[in-house]
């Protein structure tokens, strides 16, 4: 398998604070890489760097082999790496369907075709049941997206993560703030849609039954460095790890 | 290209008013040219109100296409309808496109502040120049359209069916803009830029080229009224100008192309009427008038019709 995306170096500081310290990641294509660690750890610090919302104090970030850390987040995107946030963030005063036609339109409006972007192209409603559909959500069609359950939010935000048809999705603590009756299947859900996509997922998340389920590889983060690096079973039954991230609940 | 329903009540509205014209009165004739003028001016407020900024200078892009018309009458001697309202269409939006550079950046209250800033420091530019008449302005007068001598009545038919028509293409233009993919980010930005940002957009670019859009119909707007009106002053780029345009956007609503058109014609009719009846207390009677609309119909005028059509 050949490496998708690779971390080199990186470091970023926050005055005295170290978010990150020397990050070296290769992730290699079509794997589903979990990142675990307790809060400050250092995860959503790499999710915001590669994802170009925050810069590397040093180090350099290649997607595909090229160069992105000096990239801002929209031509990162454009690139192919979309992701999901941890509160979700939605077009609020939209429908769910006219939040995924913003997605289907800025598709369509990919480059800078402006004559393309200012016209109807296609039938975007297709291209919106189709996700909808993927996503099981054609029930909230029509549903206000600020008033929807926060376990619907959350799809609809990784929905939107999905409609711009990325080839590296991240996942900031996907499962946060949803039940524990619906965690699963809304993994389930996005798994089955990013396996019939071919996308490669980097996911941070607290729940380990949700990292031993669902990824085949974890990386655990510790005061912004990476202490464990490797199969799920094995990461979770480091010692730095137990001692570090799960304490004694294992 | 396929015309939605409100493409097609513009067109067959303008159709109607522009055939009605020569038996309309003189005061209907006069609050119809200066209702749309300044409706067509605010549906460029209307396109940034629904990318979530409002300007509180947009007076600036008025006078700019009120002054670029008048300047090709005054020093060029080209008094042509068609000429002075492309002339006033260029110039807005030109300088729209250096200032955008700028105010994209901005937000909320400074996005408001700094864009009153540049309509203020036009009305200080314009007041000192003596060559345009400093705080007297000029006149101007268009004697032909699209290189047709008018004059008299026909004059006047020509410049209101102008007007008419300006207002139902720009409406028309701007209806298509707001259902393409492009179109639809305004509201999307409204909601979340960071989302729109992180979905590969850019943020700064759409604000940018909704800016020179709002400029361009300001501009046309302003042009025309000095063709209707035929005088221009310093004032169309002063303070209370904006805020008359900022008025009239919440009036609207951001429902629909027609709403600025609408709201600007009540704002007109409310005017003139206070004004006339009530000539020392009109400002008292508009700010009631406000008062009841963001009470009841926070979304503006428009809002009535959404809700009467609502099951």
């Amino acid at each position: 398998m050949t490496a998708i995306l690779v971390a080199a170096g990186l470091n970023k500081s926050f005055g005295a604070v170290t978010a990150a310290n020397d990050i070296n990641i290769a992730v290699e294509r079509d794997s589903v890489v979990g990142l675990i660690g307790s809060n400050g750890a250092g995860k959503t610090t790499f999710i915001n760097m590669v994802t170009g919302y925050l810069k590397p104090t040093t180090g350099t970030i290649s997607f595909e082999g090229r160069d992105i850390t000096a990239l801002a987040p929209r031509q990162i995107t454009r690139l192919g790496i979309c992701r999901s946030f941890q509160i979700p963030q939605l077009f609020n005063s939209m429908s769910v369907a006219e939040n995924l036609l913003v997605g289907v339109g800025i598709m369509a409006s990919a480059g800078s075709d402006w004559i393309a972007a200012g016209r109807q192209t296609g039938n975007p409603g297709e291209a919106v049941d189709a996700i909808l559909d993927q996503f099981n959500l054609g029930g909230y069609r029509d549903r206000q997206a600020g008033l929807l359950p926060e376990g619907t939010r959350k799809l609809l935000d990784i929905a939107l993560a999905m409609v711009v048809q990325p080839r590296i999705l991240l996942l900031d603590e996907p499962t946060s703030g949803v039940s524990a009756d619906e965690k699963f299947e809304l993994m389930d859900m996005v798994m089955k849609a990013v396996r019939e996509t071919g996308v490669t997922v980097l996911f941070v998340e607290h729940d380990m039954e949700i990292v031993e389920r669902y990824t085949d590889r974890v990386l655990a983060f510790y005061e912004g460095r990476i202490i464990a690096d490797g199969a799920p079973a094995t990461v979770l039954d480091a010692a730095e790890v137990r001692r570090y991230i799960i304490g004694e609940q294992r | 290209m396929k015309l939605d329903r409100t493409s097609v009540a513009l067109l067959a509205v303008g159709a109607v008013l522009i055939a009605v014209g020569p038996v309309l009165p003189k005061w209907g004739v006069s609050l119809l040219n200066v209702s749309l003028c300044y409706g067509i001016v605010v549906l460029g407020m209307m396109l940034m109100m629904r990318t979530g900024l409002v300007s509180f200078g947009h007076g600036l892009y008025y006078c700019i296409g009120a002054y670029a018309g008048g300047l090709l009458d005054h020093y060029l001697k080209l008094p042509d309808m068609l000429l002075m309202v492309a002339g006033g269409a260029l110039s807005a939006a030109v300088v729209a496109t250096i200032l955008g550079f700028l105010l994209a950046k901005y937000r909320d209250i400074f996005f408001a502040m700094l864009s009153l800033a540049f309509s203020m420091i036009l009305y200080g530019l314009l007041t000192k120049s003596a060559s345009l008449g400093s705080t007297d302005g000029f006149n101007v007068a268009a004697k032909s359209i699209a290189g047709v001598a008018v004059n008299g009545e026909g004059r006047q038919f020509a410049a209101y069916a102008l007007t008419v028509a300006l207002a139902a293409v720009c409406a028309l233009l701007l209806n298509l803009y707001l259902r393409s993919h492009r179109g639809r980010l305004a509201e999307a930005i409204r909601d979340n830029e960071l989302r729109v940002e992180y979905m590969g957009a850019s943020v700064r670019n759409i604000v940018h080229l909704h800016y020179i859009m709002a400029a361009t119909f300001a501009g046309i707007g302003g042009a025309m009224m000095s063709i209707n009106i035929g005088h221009i002053d310093p004032e169309m780029t002063y303070w209370p100008q904006s805020g008359e345009f900022v008025f009239i956007g919440i009036l609207s609503g951001t429902g629909s192309v027609f709403a600025p058109m609408l709201g600007a014609l009540l704002f007109e009719t409310i005017r003139s009427f206070a004004y006339e009846y009530s000539p020392n207390t009109w400002q008292m009677v508009l700010g009631i008038t406000m008062l009841i609309v963001i009470v009841f119909l926070p979304g503006g005028l428009w809002s009535l019709f959404r809700q009467r059509r609502a099951p």
